[in-house]
This record gives C-alpha cells, structure tokens and sequence, in this order.
C-alpha cells in the first residue's frame, strides 16, 4: 500500500501524482496503479515520471472513469501499487534525443536524469506542462505548441531517439527513422508504446503488440520496443 | 484442522482454487509475485496444435462490473508449450490442467494426441506430466459450415468424443454459456466419457463506440467476464450440477471466499479464478487464506460437508 503525497493540477485533465512507495524503477518502466475497490474493474498503467527517496511519481492525464479517481486524490489517501513492470528505455550512450507528444512526455523526465546532455523535444497540442521542470535537464530544450513536434527533429543528428507520444507519433517517428540515410547518423529509434493492458505482468495477452518476430506484449516485453520491429497496422 | 481438499477422476486438488485458462498465461508471471503452488491447480492458456496470433485491435474493454475481451486465442501452440512451458510447471506443486481449443475437428484429436504421447513419455521416466486436459469447445469454429462447436450438442459430441478417443488423460470439457441447452450438453460429455465438466466460458457480448459509429471490436462481438456474469455461472453450475454425476468445475467472476462457498453450494467440485487475477494480481493467494478463514468462522471443516446443499 503506498499514499498519495501530492496530487497538482498542471493543465487541462493533466496531474503530477507524487506517491510514497514503490520507490524502484527503471525509465521506460510503469506500475499498476488502483485507489478504488472492485470497480473500475482493472488497474490502471502509468509510466514513472520520476524515481526519488521515498516514492515514486507519475504523471497522468484524466481519460476515463480509472484517471478521474485518481485525480480526486488527496494527499494522505490510500492507493495500491503493483510493479515496477516493463521493459523501459536501455542506458545508452552517444547522443541522445527525447522526444514526448502530450501526457507522452512523462517517461522522460526520468530519462533525461538518468542521461543527463540529451536534447529534448516537448510537443504540445494546446496547453504546454511541466516544460521548466526539463529545461534544467536538457542540453538543449524545444518546446512546440499546436504543431508536430517530431518536424523539430533532425534525427541524423543523434545516436539514440527515445519517443513517447500519440499512435500516430509513434508511427511517423518509425517512418523518419527508417528513412534513407541523409549522410548524417542512423539514430537507433526506442518508441514507447501506450496499450490498453489487464494485468500488466505479460500473462493475459491483451496488450499483445505486432512485431517482425511475432507478438510481444507491451507490458512485459515493452512498453518500449526498437521502432523498426513494431508492425503498425492501422 | 480445515480440509479443503476435493479430487477429480484422481486428480488431488489440494484446495479448490484453480487459476482460469487466459488470465494466468502459464503460472510465471505470478509466480514472480506468489507462490503459485499454493493454489489447487492451474489451468494454462488455451492452446491450439499450431501458434495463434489473436485478433488486431482492442481486445479489452471495461463494461459495468466487467470486463468483454478479444484476445482471440493468441498462443504458442502445443508442441511449444510442452517444450518450454511445461518444464517449469514441473517444478510446482499443483494440479496442470492443459486448455486445449481447436479450429477444426483433426486439430484437437492431433493436440490430445501430442500431449498423452508427452505424459506417457514423462511418466515412464519418473517426471510429472499434465493431470488434466480442460477441453475448449466454447469458442473456436468449425472449418466447414462456421457452427461453433461449443453451441450445438451434436457438433460439440463429436468433438468430445475423437479426443475422449485420442487420450487417456482426465478430461474435463469446458462448456460455454452461449450453448443452446448446457444442462443437454454436459449430459452429453458425460456419456461420451468426459471426467469433468467446467463451465461457464465467457458470454458472448457488444460494446458500441457511438462516436465512431462501430463496435470497439474488430470482431464485433467479445467475451464478458467478471463479476457481471456470476449470478448467471452460478445459476448454469447449480442446473448443471443436478444433471450430471461427473464433478463440475464453476467459474464465472468469483472475486471473494464468499463466491468460492456460493459455487461449493450450487454443486461444483473445485472452482476457477479468471477476471480476479487482473483486479488483484495476488488474487490466488489472497483466496487461499480468505477461504480458510471463512471455513473456521462458519465452522465448516471440509468442503464435502456444503457441496451441492442449495
């Protein structure tokens, strides 16, 4: 059982849960979240924001009946957590770039303090949240509002490229990625993917995710996969 | 001391609480959280003679105390399993129930065959096998002809009967809400020689996505499951339970000891666990100590002394 520390309003339907608990992680990793009884039925994946001392953070945007309960949190209230599960972004080396889209942004804040110089790329499709909280982090900080924010990034100039945002994102990052070199670096594309899940632990099968090698699942062997192995289908 | 044993065609349960095929893949990813061999059995994933992809799409969806899945089956198929998987269920100590679905009538006799030749081979060399085949006949369809095997008794017969011939293993057929007559068709398993019935599957179900004006599904329609549909399991299990001498095996959105007593009472042997395992991840474990404290507060010292009262 862990407690909720802080629950902040950022931005429309936008909260920064900071909880007390479950203080492990990797970036790239989530835990199963539930501050209800039996009913929504399932628990509810969010990526960690940030590992510190005592808990953990996330941030989360209000989609549904799960995220609506959690953002009428209290500080003090009850919460059960379950994890850390997943298989997040790998430490890398060389130069990195991260790129988020929306609540996408949230995987890398963690990121970018466990690979501190990395250029950041924040996309917005109306309000702008949490971008002074990356500036400090960032080598360099680009913040989009009501564009697409993957234009911003020339990706023959990186080694690696962690994405996190909206499916179609995620697509047009895999397609950038793949594209015919430029005569600059082939930048290695890591995309985080956001699928609905039951478990969460890779037992149930609903999450299952597309790839050259067959059907993995987004939460065990995910949620973050090397974007030329996804199969995008629609 | 509390007994909470109960046996099946001489399979020993050591406690009735057996995890539902598809919602405990094959015990490992709990196992990491519990364990797993403190339940009375596992029945893994469903698994078909050859790999299966499952359906594109969403494959879950949240419905009022329940939940309409779509996951189509996704497996590794047989000879996958009992290469990889069964290894590691050798290492637990708890029934193994193999869940076995099927396209077609050759499919399942060619699978039932696979996995007697398996447990022969593993019990001439001293090493636990497969206790139990749980039959699947309540999604798959026909080739031919597009009759869901799980529907009408004389197309599910045929069934039963090529894999009652294709093993001698423990043979529980898990029958599906959607059948026409399930008190008609768990006669039927019984005098094809079925050793148990298991029941209920999911029950067929829709949810509409008004705003883009189609089912959420690809498949138009999915499998409800969770605690919308226990009144409706423990009602089949009770009828069920009255027609047949072969034990059944209940299910259907047991979330509580309390449900686990109500399915005992309407006549199951031992009973399964699905959609729980996702609301509570230590559901197994969490049912094992809740039921036994219930039997030492009502006073029941075995499970013989309530099944099948109402």
């Amino acid at each position: 059982m862990a407690t909720v520390i802080s629950n902040e309003r950022l931005a429309e339907g936008v909260y920064h849960l900071v909880v007390e608990g479950g203080n492990s992680g990797e970036m790239g990793q989530f835990y199963m979240l539930r501050a209800w009884g039996a009913y929504p039925l399932l628990s509810r994946p969010l990526s960690i924001h940030q590992v510190n001392d005592n808990g953990v953070e996330f941030l989360y945007h209000v989609v549904g009946e799960g995220t609506e309960i959690l953002a009428a949190l209290n500080p003090g209230d009850p919460l059960e957590l379950e994890g850390p599960f997943g298989t997040g972004f790998p430490q890398v080396e060389g130069k990195v770039a991260l790129v988020g889209g929306g609540i996408g942004i949230a995987p890398l804040y963690y990121c970018a303090q466990k690979l501190p110089g990395s250029d950041i790329y924040l996309g917005f499709s109306r309000e702008p949240f949490r971008t002074e909280a990356f500036r400090p982090l960032a080598a360099e900080l680009t913040v989009d509002v009501g564009g697409l924010i993957l234009d911003s990034v020339d990706f023959s100039a990186y080694d690696h490229i962690f994405v996190c945002g909206p499916h179609p994102m995620l697509k047009a990052a895999q397609l950038k990625g793949i594209a015919p070199d430029s005569g600059g670096k082939r930048p290695a594309v890591y995309l985080s993917l956001e699928n609905r899940m039951a478990c969460g632990i890779g037992a149930c099968l609903v999450c299952s995710v597309s790839c050259k090698d067959g059907q993995r699942k987004a939460c065990a062997d995910g949620p973050v996969f090397l974007a030329e192995e996804v199969l995008f289908h629609d | 001391m509390i007994n909470t044993t109960a046996t099946i065609a001489g399979v020993s349960f050591k406690n009735p609480i057996v995890m539902a095929s598809g919602t405990f893949g094959f015990g490992r990813e709990y196992g990491r959280l519990y364990d797993v061999s403190l339940l009375g059995g596992i029945s893994g994933k469903g698994l078909t003679l050859h790999a299966k992809a499952g359906n594109p799409g969403i494959r879950v969806y949240e419905t009022p105390s329940g939940m309409l899945n779509s996951v189509g089956l996704e497996n590794p198929g047989v000879e996958a399993f009992l290469a990889k998987e069964l290894p590691y269920w050798e290492t637990l100590d708890t029934a193994r129930i193999v869940n076995l679905g099927g396209n077609t009538l050759a499919d399942y006799v060619l699978g039932a065959e696979l996995i007697q030749r398996d447990a022969d081979a593993r019990l001439l060399a001293g090493k636990p096998a497969v206790d139990m085949i749980e039959l699947n006949i309540s999604c798959p369809n026909v080739k031919e002809g597009g009759i869901a095997f799980g529907v009408k008794t004389p197309a599910a017969q045929e069934v039963v009967r090529a894999v009652r011939a294709a093993t001698s293993l423990p043979l529980a057929v898990k029958l599906s809400p959607n059948a026409e007559d399930i008190a008609e068709m768990a006669v039927m398993c019984e005098a094809e020689g079925a050793d148990a019935v298991s029941l209920i599957n999911t029950i067929s179900g829709m949810k509409i996505d008004v705003r883009r004006r189609r089912s959420v599904f690809n498949n138009l329609y999915a499998g409800l499951s969770g605690p919308a549909i226990k009144p409706v399991a423990l009602r089949m299990v009770h009828q069920v339970s009255r027609r047949v001498t072969i034990p059944v095996i209940g299910m259907g959105g047991i979330t509580s000891a309390t449900d686990i007593i109500e399915f005992i009472m309407a006549g199951a042997t031992v009973i399964q666990v699905g959609t729980y395992n996702f609301m509570n991840l230590r559901a197994g474990s969490t049912l094992v100590e809740e039921l036994q404290q219930f039997m030492k507060e009502e006073n029941i010292s075995s499970l013989d002394e309530i099944r099948g009262i109402v």
